[in-house]
């Protein structure tokens, strides 16, 4: 049995993605820029997989370009932004961002670019007025993510993108965790270009878009063929577009469900689990919040061993804890945020889907608490208590 | 995800020897809430000085756990003295290995056991006198020093694998790498083991056959070994060899030298007369 609660890592193909995606590995294999209709026929449907992308996020089908995953629609955002301002050579990004973009500026600021990491407070909200003041006439793009994936906390990238767009700078949204869990309309703001990702939406992993408003200055990260009309070279994965656009298409009628069912599912978790297991927290805004994902922290034991006693019972979940990074350090959306050590250790990620039942949540419930407290049971600080964490909270 | 053994699967889901020993001879404290890691290791000394009870208290991840849970199984039943020989690869070889990042959790074992034992011993704790290299960790010069010497570090990253220092800020890079080099300039030639005459002729033969002959054919030389009496090894030079003046140098320089270096450090070679 799998109790899979790391929706924020992948998700199961939806059945419907599946199935539509079949066809377009061996019997109509054809190659969209193929003159014969064998080919041809993948194009028109490629087509309506944009057409189904684009209505996800209220876009036009053309503003849509296809990727292989959301780091390269973050790179190819982040690049085009520099390569088509070549006078402009400042970056802004906030400290909690994906690696696909943490990454990237840092290894632009090794090649003379200046970046900008915006802080963020202890729920991991971030300041507009700071991210105003950081703007400058030199700032060639800001980079903020929608929301966060380790803790789900939602920033206010359409404000942010006014007022970056009030200032002449370019604003990204990497919303590969947003699109799907929660309502965007791009006819209602101001954001230049979004990263989504097709295996965070029960599309595959190799698929993934990049939005980029009609108007907006572009120049072509991987460069090759007319593919995407010479945004993006290299020969289409057909089946995996077809699957993102029929998951795009699940996902615009789920996101209702996501909000009510999936919602109240991780809250029944998060309050069960807060109240039936002491010295355990919340990490991050609960208002502002994605509403399948909850990170919560439980004092004096280290997550890994949590993973994997879960793993035991066969619960997926993952940890910001140092051991489970190989870095050492826990992770750094944890560390941005303050997260005292004591807490940031023993954090665990929880991530619905639509396909999590009621049931799963009851036993997730029922064993939880027994985990925490076998290892509790080990652990040289669980008896010492409080007199410990004052000294490390203080 | 880790690839763990068995049997640190084994010891982290049924740890053995979890708790604290009533009045305990020695005890230690390693690490701590902020590095991620603690171990607290109490034991119980007999009057012939052998350990009778050893419990652990872990917080950490499963091979942290697993390494303690190892670690008293291992000293149970030990003298003081055989216990204090054992070394973090000992402890991870006991448990079929860790992963290179995870070797710090037999580290913490080793030097909770070394902690311990200076407890039971009445021997102050010197740490909180010593210089701190890596503050993120609070980990030792000391420390840093033991493990570049014991295990044969080279790198920083192989010193961030065995105890955590500069896994975290990393402004201490260089001051590891300053350890290391100091380390491995002073650092004795390995002892090596003793060897049978018979080994020590085997080796000098492959020795030759491997590294000096190919050498010395390439000047039309070659080399024949005709005796090893104690450290002495008797050969006689043919070919290119045995014509040329410089030839005793060749044997001193290139010959003696490769296999002091490949075989035993105290060997002479000496050319027989034609």
């Amino acid at each position: 049995m799998t109790i899979y609660l790391d929706n924020n890592a992948t998700t199961q193909v939806a059945q419907e993605v599946l199935e539509a995606m079949l066809p377009y590995f061996h019997d109509l294999y054809g190659n969209p820029s193929s003159m014969h209709t064998f080919g041809g026929q993948v194009g028109r449907i490629i087509r309506r997989a944009r057409e189904q992308v684009a209505a996800l996020i209220n876009a036009e089908p053309d503003e849509i370009i296809f990727t292989s995953c959301g780091s390269e629609s973050d790179n190819t955002a982040i690049r085009s932004a520099l390569t088509t301002q070549p006078g402009k050579r400042h970056l802004v990004a906030s400290r909690v961002e994906h690696p696909a973009i943490n990454a990237l500026a840092a290894h632009l600021a090794k090649e003379g670019y200046r970046v900008t990491e915006l802080p963020v407070d202890g729920e991991g909200r971030l300041s507009l007025e700071q991210f105003a003041r950081s703007l400058t006439p030199e700032t060639a793009i800001a980079s903020l993510m929608w929301a966060n994936n380790e803790t789900g906390v939602i920033f206010p990238v359409e404000e942010a993108a006014a007022t970056a767009r009030s200032k002449g700078v370019l604003f990204h949204t990497d919303a590969v965790q947003a699109v799907g869990k929660i309502p965007i309309d791009m006819k209602q703001n101001a954001i230049d270009m979004l990263a989504l990702s097709g295996h965070k939406l029960h599309a595959p992993k190799g698929v993934g878009a990049l939005y980029v408003r009609r108007g907006t200055k572009f120049s072509p990260f991987l460069i090759g063929g007319h593919q995407e009309k010479g945004r993006r070279g290299g020969t289409e994965n057909t089946a995996g577009i077809i699957g993102l656009g029929v998951a795009c298409e699940l996902a615009a009628r789920n996101l209702e469900k996501e909000n009510t069912a999936v919602k109240n599912l991780r809250d029944k978790l998060e309050n069960a689990l807060l109240t039936r297991i002491p010295h355990s927290r919340i990490n991050g805004d609960r208002v502002q919040r994605l509403p399948n994902t909850t990170n919560i922290s439980f004092k004096f034991v280290e997550g890994e061993a949590i993973l994997l006693l879960l793993n035991e019972l066969g619960i997926c979940a993952s940890s910001g804890s140092a051991c489970t990074s190989g870095s050492l350090q826990p992770s750094h959306v944890l560390r941005a945020m303050g997260v005292p050590f004591t807490f940031a250790h023993g954090s665990i990620r929880l991530s619905l889907s639509v396909y999590n039942t009621e049931a799963e949540i009851d036993f997730v419930i029922e064993k939880f608490p027994i985990i925490i407290e076998k290892l509790r049971g080990l652990s040289p600080y669980w008896e010492v208590g409080d007199a410990v964490c004052a000294t490390f909270e203080g | 995800m880790w690839e763990y053994t068995d049997k640190v699967m084994e010891h982290f889901l049924h740890p053995r020897n979890v708790g604290e020993v009533e009045n305990p001879d020695g005890v230690a404290n390693v690490g701590s809430l902020a590095c991620g890691d603690a171990l607290k290791l109490t034991i119980k000394v007999d009057d012939q000085g052998r350990i009778t009870d050893a419990r652990f208290k872990t917080f950490g991840c499963a091979s942290a756990i697993a390494s303690a849970s190892a670690l008293t199984e291992m000293i149970k039943g030990m003298s003081v003295d055989e216990a204090a020989k054992i070394t973090n690869q000992d402890i991870a070889d006991f448990l079929g290995g860790l992963p290179k990042e995870k070797i710090h959790c037999s580290v913490m074992g080793r030097e909770a056991l070394e902690k311990a034992i200076a407890s039971y011993r009445g021997l102050p704790d010197t740490e909180a006198a010593e210089k701190i290299i890596c503050e993120c960790f609070g980990v030792t010069e000391t420390e840093i020093e033991r493990v570049v010497r014991e295990n044969n570090l080279k790198t920083v990253e192989e010193v961030t694998n065995y105890t955590k220092a500069g896994g975290g800020c990393g402004n201490c890079h260089e001051a590891i790498m300053d350890i290391i080099n100091r380390v491995r300039a002073t650092a004795k030639p390995v002892e090596k083991p003793k060897l049978t005459n018979l080994q020590k002729i085997r080796m000098i033969e492959e020795t030759i056959e491997r590294e000096i002959r190919p050498s010395l054919r390439q000047d039309g030389g070659d080399l024949e070994l005709v005796d090893v009496v104690g450290n002495k090894v008797l050969v006689a030079t043919r070919g290119a060899c045995a014509a040329c003046a410089l030839s005793h140098l060749t044997l001193k320089d290139f010959v003696q030298a490769k296999l002091r270096e490949l075989v035993w450090p105290e060997l002479e070679v000496e050319e027989v007369s034609k």
